[in-house]
């Protein structure tokens, strides 16, 4: 068998695999927080709570409405970016002309309660989602084997980040959306819908986490405390990368993930952690992070 | 001779001022009353409880409150105090109660040189994500770490005798111990707040790229602010510690360093009494719901205070009774 430095190869491209899919829920996440950031200026602590929101949606869609996998891939999202338009709308226009360390306490608070009413009502250990019939099985590539799903969670999410990319840098909306990043008392004065345009964009942030909670349903278990534990490995890597840049956030979520992939096989130990101490670096050697654009 | 007169008769300002140092001292002498009775009003462990957290909250608004740092981390240095305290006890039983928690502050202080220097190469949303993701880190570290008891954590710590002669095993005595060390640490932060020191972060927060400009090394006072507090926050973790002969994960757990800044908000940040009032409200109410059928509901509880707080209560309870009182008697 081929090894790669003593590690059977099968065993590390299975890694490297996992590695990449954490990824790009990393890339996912940090995307959805880069966006909202852009043009709201708060971080939105509640976006692990979202992701948590849509890996149950989807669950409880299956289990009392019947609702398959397929539906729910794009229903959920529509859902639960609907209803962070709403606390968009009612909440956090409220306090939109505060300090924006503000929006971070509201949020935080706005994750607690859906993270805690959830835990009363399905506990804290996960629950089991099936794989889609359509995706079941895995190839056997010669190097390694790839089960479908994951494969499948890949390319989907690949997908929608290079499409909100596409969206947000080639499109007219995008171009809102960049130029109210910038100046939007201006944009408003130019007759554009701020408003409207910052519930839209907050509800299509939600709605990346949301469809990345659905992807991970049945890859791993579906519990009320899966997005805050997540959160704060996406935190850093927003820390890493910066929030200035759409492909920085992609780029530096697909790659974070492969260096945890990285480190599970040569050093386990340190799977978790890994993250946090390639942040403390960036933070020592480039502060401002690897694609920021703040001084 | 006529400029000694005029130095002699106190200005009107002065004289206000003087009533007012006047009317501040009467105040805490009747506060450190309180505590000193209380033992015998309330239960002794759950005011050590309150005393402990009131500790770590002040600890906390020293940072967001006078130098508008928020961090998010706050945790790890309750936690690090806690377990090298908890550690020393347990291990070395010739060690006295007071040299442990000198030395869980210390561990506080280190900790804090360390985050400090890193987290405050970034502002204000930044530095909250830079802090949290640290005390993960932390948290992490005390899950594989050989001497925290991993997912158990530390158990039957010695409180052992103060001084080598006075046992702290009674509540009684542990409750003036830890009141004690409460003054010290409270007399630590007002001095810090009124000092010059005080005043430098006080302009920092307001206006950072005015305090550079007035030639202030911003980055020396924000990091002695914070290893300050963390410093702080360690004393209160060893003295917690100390109290409930325990040190956990819980003390290390994002959700302890969200706790603490809602205490500070629903007291009243930037304020030196509100953190006391916050732990105070936020303990008992956790202490309340744990008793009654709402006791599965206490994180969603203290999630709708937090977004109460944000939406209608900034000031925080001192914050908005010091306003009402200028509005009205002033």
């Amino acid at each position: 068998m081929m090894m790669i430095f003593g590690v059977p190869l099968a065993a590390f491209t299975g890694q490297l695999m996992l590695g990449l899919i954490n990824g790009a829920f990393y890339a996912l996440l940090s995307l959805g927080l880069a966006v909202i950031f852009g043009l709201l200026k708060i971080v939105n602590f509640a976006h692990g709570a979202m992701y948590m929101l849509g890996a149950f949606a989807t669950l409880l869609g299956m289990q009392y409405l019947g609702i398959n996998y397929w539906v729910s891939l794009i229903l959920v999202p529509l859902v639960v970016g609907g209803f962070g338009m709403l606390i968009e709308r009612f909440i956090l226009r409220r306090i939109s002309h505060l300090d924006h360390l503000y929006g971070l306490l509201l949020t935080f608070g706005l994750a607690l309660i859906f993270e805690g009413t959830l835990v009363n009502f399905f506990g804290v250990s996960g629950l089991r989602y099936p794989t889609p019939e359509l995706l079941q099985g895995g190839y056997n590539l010669g190097f390694m084997f790839l089960p479908i799903y994951r494969g499948w969670v890949l390319l989907a999410a690949l997908v929608v980040c290079l499409g909100t990319w596409f969206i947000i840098e080639r499109t007219r909306l995008g171009a809102y959306l960049r130029a109210g990043t910038e100046n939007s008392a201006l944009m408003q004065a130019f007759g554009v819908n701020v408003p409207l345009l910052i519930t839209l964009t907050y509800g299509f942030g939600v709605a990346l986490a949301a469809f990345a909670g659905v992807l991970a349903a049945p890859l791993y278990p579906v519990s009320p405390t899966m997005g805050s534990s997540l959160l704060i490995v996406v935190f850093a890597v927003v820390v890493i990368g910066g929030m200035g840049s759409i492909l920085g956030s992609i780029i530096t979520g697909l790659a974070m993930g492969l260096i945890e992939g990285l480190t599970k096989v040569y050093y386990p130990e340190a799977a978790n952690t890994v993250i946090f101490l390639v942040m403390i670096l960036v933070l020592m050697l480039r502060p401002a992070g690897l694609f920021g654009k703040e001084a | 001779m006529a400029t000694t007169e005029t130095a002699r008769i106190p200005s009107a300002a002065m004289q206000r001022q003087r009533r007012a140092n006047m009317r501040r001292n009467m105040f805490y002498l009747a506060l450190i009353v309180i505590g000193l009775v209380a033992p015998f009003l309330a239960y002794p462990v759950f005011l050590m409880k309150i005393l402990c957290f009131a500790l770590f909250a002040c600890s906390f608004n020293l940072l967001l409150g006078y130098a508008g740092l928020l961090s998010f981390g706050h945790a790890a240095f309750l936690a690090t105090g806690g377990y090298v305290t908890g550690y020393l006890l347990s291990s070395y039983p010739g060690i006295t109660p007071e040299v442990g928690i000198l030395i869980g502050t210390l561990a506080g202080v280190a900790l804090g040189v360390v985050f400090g220097a890193l987290s405050i190469r970034r502002q204000g949303i930044y530095f909250a994500m830079v802090t949290l993701a640290l005390a993960q880190l932390m948290f992490f570290f005390f899950i594989q770490a050989p001497f925290t008891g991993g997912e158990d954590g530390l158990h039957g710590v010695v409180r052992g005798h103060f001084l080598g002669f006075i046992s702290l095993d009674d509540n009684l005595s542990m409750y003036y111990f830890v009141f004690a060390v409460f003054l010290i640490g409270f007399a630590i932060i007002q001095r810090t707040v009124h000092s010059p020191f005080g005043q430098v972060l006080k302009a920092i927060r307001e206006n950072e790229p005015r305090a550079v400009s007035l030639g202030y090394n911003v980055d020396a006072y924000k990091l002695l602010a914070f290893v300050i507090s963390a410093g702080l926050a360690g004393l209160a973790g060893s003295t917690k510690t100390l109290v409930f002969q325990l040190a956990s994960l819980t003390d290390a757990h994002w959700h302890m360093s969200g706790e603490v800044i809602l205490m500070t908000l629903l007291g009243g940040v930037g304020t030196l009494l509100g953190p006391i009032m916050g732990a105070g409200i936020v303990v008992s109410l956790q202490h309340l719901l744990a008793q009654s059928p709402l006791g599965n509901w206490v994180s969603v509880i203290l999630g709708l205070i937090f977004v109460v707080c944000v939406l209608s209560f900034r000031s925080g309870i001192v914050g908005e009774l010091a306003k009402s009182y200028r509005k009205n008697f002033k």
